[in-house]
């Protein structure tokens, strides 16, 4: 039976307002509420109905991050994980370095999908899952919205510009998922207490022989910049006339 | 000197919009040399097309049937061996370009620069973080290419009158067959394109209903509009997934939006920041849409859409 290996990543909770550092060296994240990226939870999701379909045998939760990130790698366990790993490291790393990590966990745990959220809601960088099918030399399937499983093959709904686009891939794949895939669960306090005794693994880069890269060197962290509030019409025909001596309609 | 790739996309004989933005952002690297690549099966009339924009010294087809529909799997090798030619691989912010293009960076060892909205040197980048909240000045340290993608709604489109050497180059590299196409559905309904069009309506959750969502039909079509909507609205079947606008969606930047009951969360309205004027119909006077709106109108959405039909005549 086959393995569904899922990557997490803790960040800041997605209801918090993200404020920027006055001296622009970063965004405040001192006692700022840390969650599970959204995405990644609907990862979790996905590999654990693929579980209960007896569709695989175990679900393995994985991360990156530093020691606090096991309260995420417990949420996991919670929702249902069998196990975890995290992969300690205090300073952020960039994708490709996660990459690289997950592709050494992957060599050691064979599993037939990896299955990550298509982005983190901290970086928005969208690289990861692409990073480690390529470096796995494996399919990809990004942005699901749907995954259907027959025998070695994945069938993957992908949510495109132009609308839904369907893949077949040969497993084992790498599948990122986008918002629709699922509702994740929530936690039960019961699951809470037993994941508690659920096996934790930490291991380090340096165990897994990966140097983190420093590719890229963020300089300054800026608010954005903010738009003029406007003005409240009272009525269409007020609406329209703004719009009409400003040019845009006819 | 800058040699930028910029990886072009295409469908149906047709060169989206989003290359010529790319090439755009490409011209912003003082003294860049830019090539377009085009990947398909027969690109000779996209690749017509791109010759035409201004800014672009060459295009390069790869054509090979395995190269159509473009799947990531397959174009990552053949643009990874393209990219020692250049010190830039760029691509579009569009499904096409985040898919496969930090997949050409893992080939090449590098990691990506995503979602480039501004370009401050050869080396330096400013991008969004945190669903737009915040905005990083970035540097790319290593001396290999860097990969990118392209924030398309921040740069204008080239303008034509180009006339770039058209070149045909055939790759030797073993091409995965793990990965195989199936389908294509569109819910396009004859519209603008949302991601190109001068003046969008969005509709949200106050909608209530699919059904409701021809009141903004019957809007759209008499300003020549293409129709979006919120996640809250798509998520609650009321319009298609490819109408999206936000972080997740479709990031868009027409002269003109309309947001008709959407309250403005910030997922939301990081896809619209760089429309040029932003109006919003809502009846709740608190809603956050009216904080970022240069035309707000508080009222009930099925009673105004009407009106503002009829007023269009």
């Amino acid at each position: 039976m086959s393995k569904i290996m899922v990557c997490v990543k803790r960040v800041v909770d997605y209801n918090v307002r993200v404020r920027v550092k006055p001296d622009a060296s970063g965004v405040v994240t001192d006692g700022v509420k840390m969650s599970i990226n959204p995405f990644d939870e609907i990862a979790l999701e996905e590999a654990l109905r693929i579980r209960e379909r007896g569709a695989a045998s175990e679900v393995l939760a994985v991360s990156i991050g530093p020691a606090d990130t096991q309260q995420q790698l417990r949420t996991a366990l919670a929702m249902g994980a069998d196990r975890a790993i995290l992969v300690q490291n205090d300073a952020p790393v960039e994708p490709l370095t996660a990459a690289r990590a997950f592709l050494k966990l992957i060599e050691r745990e064979n599993p037939s999908i990896v299955i990550l959220g298509k982005q983190a809601i901290d970086d928005d960088n969208n690289q990861t899952g692409q990073m480690v099918a390529a470096l796995w030399n494996r399919p990809q399937a990004t942005f699901a919205s749907k995954v259907e499983l027959d025998g070695n093959l994945a069938r993957v709904t992908r949510e495109v510009d132009a609308g839904l686009e369907t893949l077949e891939v040969e497993l084992p794949a790498v599948i990122t998922s986008d918002l629709r895939l699922n509702e994740p669960r929530y936690v039960k306090l019961p699951d809470i207490m037993k994941a508690k005794k659920k096996p934790l693994d930490t291991v380090t880069l340096a165990d897994l022989g990966v140097a983190p890269t420093t590719d890229v060197k963020v300089l300054r962290t800026d608010p954005p910049p903010q738009r003029q509030k406007g003005v409240i019409v009272k009525t269409v025909e007020e609406l329209l006339e703004a719009l009409r001596k400003k040019g845009l309609v006819s | 000197m800058s040699r930028v790739l910029i990886v072009g996309e295409h469908a149906n004989g047709k060169l989206n919009p989003s290359t010529a933005k790319c090439v755009t952002c490409a011209s912003k690297i003082p003294g860049a040399q830019v090539t377009v690549a085009l990947f398909g099966a027969d690109t000779a009339t996209v690749a017509g097309e791109a010759a035409k924009l201004s800014g672009v010294a060459t295009v390069l087809r790869v054509d090979n049937a395995a190269n159509s529909p473009a799947l990531a799997a397959v174009l990552a090798p053949q643009i990874a061996a393209l990219a020692a030619e250049y010190t830039h691989v760029f691509g579009p912010s569009t499904t096409f370009g985040k898919d496969l293009m930090p997949r050409v960076a893992a080939l090449l060892g590098v990691t990506q620069i995503s979602d480039i909205m501004a370009v401050e040197a050869p080396n330096r980048f400013r991008r969004p973080v945190y669903a737009g909240n915040a905005i990083l000045t970035v540097e790319c340290a290593s001396a290999r290419p860097v990969v990118a993608t392209v924030r398309t709604a921040s740069f204008e489109a080239s303008a034509g009158g180009g006339s770039a050497r058209v070149e045909t180059r055939s790759l030797d590299v073993p091409l995965p067959r793990h990965t195989r196409f199936v389908a294509l559905s569109s819910a396009d309904g004859g519209r603008p394109d949302l991601q190109t069009a001068r003046i969008v309506v969005s509709g949200g959750r106050a909608l209530a209903s699919a059904e409701n969502f021809k009141l903004l039909y019957a809007i759209a079509d008499k300003l020549g509009a293409a129709v979006g909507a919120s996640r809250a609205a798509v998520d609650a079947g009321y319009a298609a997934n490819d109408m999206q606008v936000g972080q997740t969606g479709k990031i868009i930047a027409p002269e003109l939006y309309i947001a008709v009951g959407i309250s403005g969360a910030i997922q939301h309205l990081t896809g619209i920041k760089d429309a040029r004027t932003i109006v919003a119909i809502n009846k709740d006077s608190e809603a956050p849409i009216f904080e970022i709106a240069d035309y707000g109108l508080v009222g009930d959405l099925f009673s105004v859409l009407p009106e503002l039909e009829k007023l269009l005549g």
